[in-house]
């Protein structure tokens, strides 16, 4: 007997919800714009935010990776020593490539990074053969200095301790402290859209209140709602995302054009910006929708 | 058509609004639920569109037991039940076709059916000439008599009314119970509760007084009995 009234959706009423769902976004104008506009806002400070981590980080990363072990070889080593060492290196299980480079390669990079003043050692050159190590992850360069340290014909190992120590807990700081303000910057958006969509559906608690005195199922009141949430959501990050694809495009040319002398260089153009305004546009739409749907099962339980 | 067994209603604060209450309503009947403010009308009214659940006792309305009904089910109930209020309830954003059409929407009614229906209760009322107007728009006679369009355009068994002439005056509640007699006279069962001694005086039915809770009286053809 009471089974009447839940039946699947006929693709007749959809359309309905469809329809009404539209209608009602403009006839609650100034209720649809405070929303809509809620997202643009908490997206774009979002969406700019995260363009800046990510670089940030990249630029960290690049950093980071550029740390190398530079192993002296003694002077006394011969060929076979030196294969001897490169092995007892490649065998610690952080490292993740050994090159050799002789002393004459080294002091060629010299010159060529100073000047030809430098030519004048070609006489007499005062360098060592090294092994350039680099580790799998850049934290284990300093573990990894100290075992190379250790055998028969390592002279020294520098990798420039201090500054790359001081370097890493500050990448670390850095990042932990951007994925707290990412997260924050998230909560903050999801609450606030959510809050704003709760008060524009408070406003029309009348309106729930009405469709069950006439017998709606609370779904066939619900889908409107939800379908409206999912448009806010949509129309909010019209802006954000335009915004991002455009203005990286621009910022990105004209900031690599002038860093890239000091070998920074920033996520290209659509490694960047897909990825960032997908976010955004899930975040949208799951806002949307989920705003929706909490506040109007507020309303619909009691 | 509507049956009430020892219903006894107790809300949560404490207060209890009716007491072993029984009574039956028959289809097609014309019922006046009359008594001082406070007395437990709104509660009988709603008890039977389940607004509220009795706490003990049973509400039987066209068969259906409203304690044991599901909450899922209760759109069940409302679609046999026309609804109307002192304040209207009217969707001030919808114009007066919308408002009407509504209650067949829901219902998933086919759109050249709602047309026709939502058409035919307009010209009932006379305000087909209307339809495209906000309620806003309208006189509070005019909102009421769109308030009972709704309430009447699915074809309901019964037509509850809480106090539809609180808010008008005395001529415009004439044409609103005139609206209510000639849905009465299709065959349409009417519970209202009111104040208006004037019209339970004049246009005489079955009354059911409730006081403290308890019925006091229950009259075929009775009058108001209480100094307005």
């Amino acid at each position: 007997m009471n089974s009447g009234v839940i039946t699947a959706m006929k693709p007749r009423t959809f359309r309905r919800h469809f329809r009404e769902s539209f209608k009602n976004l403009r006839r609650n104008g100034w209720m649809t714009f405070a929303a809509v506009s809620a997202v643009t806002v908490t997206l774009l400070l979002t969406g700019v935010f995260l363009v800046i981590m990510l670089n940030l980080n990249k630029v960290a990363t690049d950093i980071e990776n550029d740390v190398e072990v530079r192993v002296h070889i003694k002077l006394i080593a011969e060929e076979a020593d030196k294969e001897q060492l490169k092995m007892q290196i490649e065998s610690i299980p952080e490292v993740e490539s050994v090159d050799y480079s002789s002393k004459e390669e080294e002091l060629q990079n010299i010159i060529q990074d100073m000047g030809s003043d430098f030519s004048l050692f070609e006489q007499s050159n005062p360098l060592y053969d090294v092994f350039i190590v680099k580790t799998a992850r850049p934290q284990d360069t300093p573990d990894t200095a100290r075992k190379i340290e250790q055998f028969e014909y390592t002279e020294t190992a520098v990798y420039g301790e201090e500054k790359v120590e001081n370097l890493f807990s500050f990448m670390k700081t850095a990042r932990n402290t951007g994925a707290v303000l990412v997260a924050g910057l998230l909560f903050t958006a999801m609450f606030l859209i959510s809050n704003t969509i709760k008060i524009t559906i408070f406003a029309r608690r009348k309106e729930i209140e009405i469709m069950k005195l006439v017998g709606a199922t609370n779904g066939f009141i619900r889908w409107p709602f939800l379908l409206e949430g999912l448009w806010i959501g949509l129309l909010g990050s019209l802006i954000p995302i335009t915004a991002i694809a455009v203005g990286y495009y621009y910022a990105e040319q004209a900031l690599s054009a002038r860093l890239s002398a000091h070998f920074i260089e920033f996520i290209g153009y659509l490694p960047l910006v897909l990825p960032v305004t997908g976010l955004l546009f899930i975040i949208a739409i799951f806002i949307g929708i989920w705003g929706s749907f909490i506040s109007v099962r507020r309303f619909l339980n009691v | 058509m509507i049956e009430m067994q020892h219903v006894t209603k107790k809300y949560p604060n404490g207060v209890t609004a009716l007491s072993g209450v029984d009574v039956k309503i028959k289809q097609g009947e014309f019922v006046y639920i009359v008594g001082p403010s406070g007395a437990g009308k709104s509660t009988f009214i709603k008890l039977i569109y389940r607004e509220e659940k009795p706490s003990e006792g049973r509400v039987m309305v066209g068969g259906i037991n409203t304690a044991t009904l599901r909450q899922r089910s209760i759109p069940t109930l409302r679609r046999q039940v026309g609804v109307v209020f002192q304040d209207f309830k009217l969707l001030p954003l919808l114009n007066v076709y919308e408002n009407v059409a509504f209650a067949l929407e829901v219902i998933e009614e086919e759109p050249a059916v709602i047309y026709k229906r939502v058409m035919e209760v307009l010209e009932l009322i006379g305000l087909k000439h209307k339809a495209r107007m906000l309620p806003a728009e309208l006189s509070g006679g005019e909102q009421q008599r769109i308030a009972i369009a709704r309430s009447i355009v699915n074809h309901p068994k019964v037509v509850i009314a809480d106090e539809p002439t609180g808010n008008l005056d005395p001529d415009t509640s004439w044409d609103i119970m005139r609206l209510f007699e000639t849905i009465n006279e299709q065959g349409t069962t009417i519970v209202m509760a009111t104040h208006n001694k004037e019209i339970v005086n004049t246009i005489r039915r079955r009354v059911i007084a409730i006081e403290n809770g308890r019925i006091a009286r229950d009259e075929q053809r009775g009058d108001y009995g209480y100094e307005a």
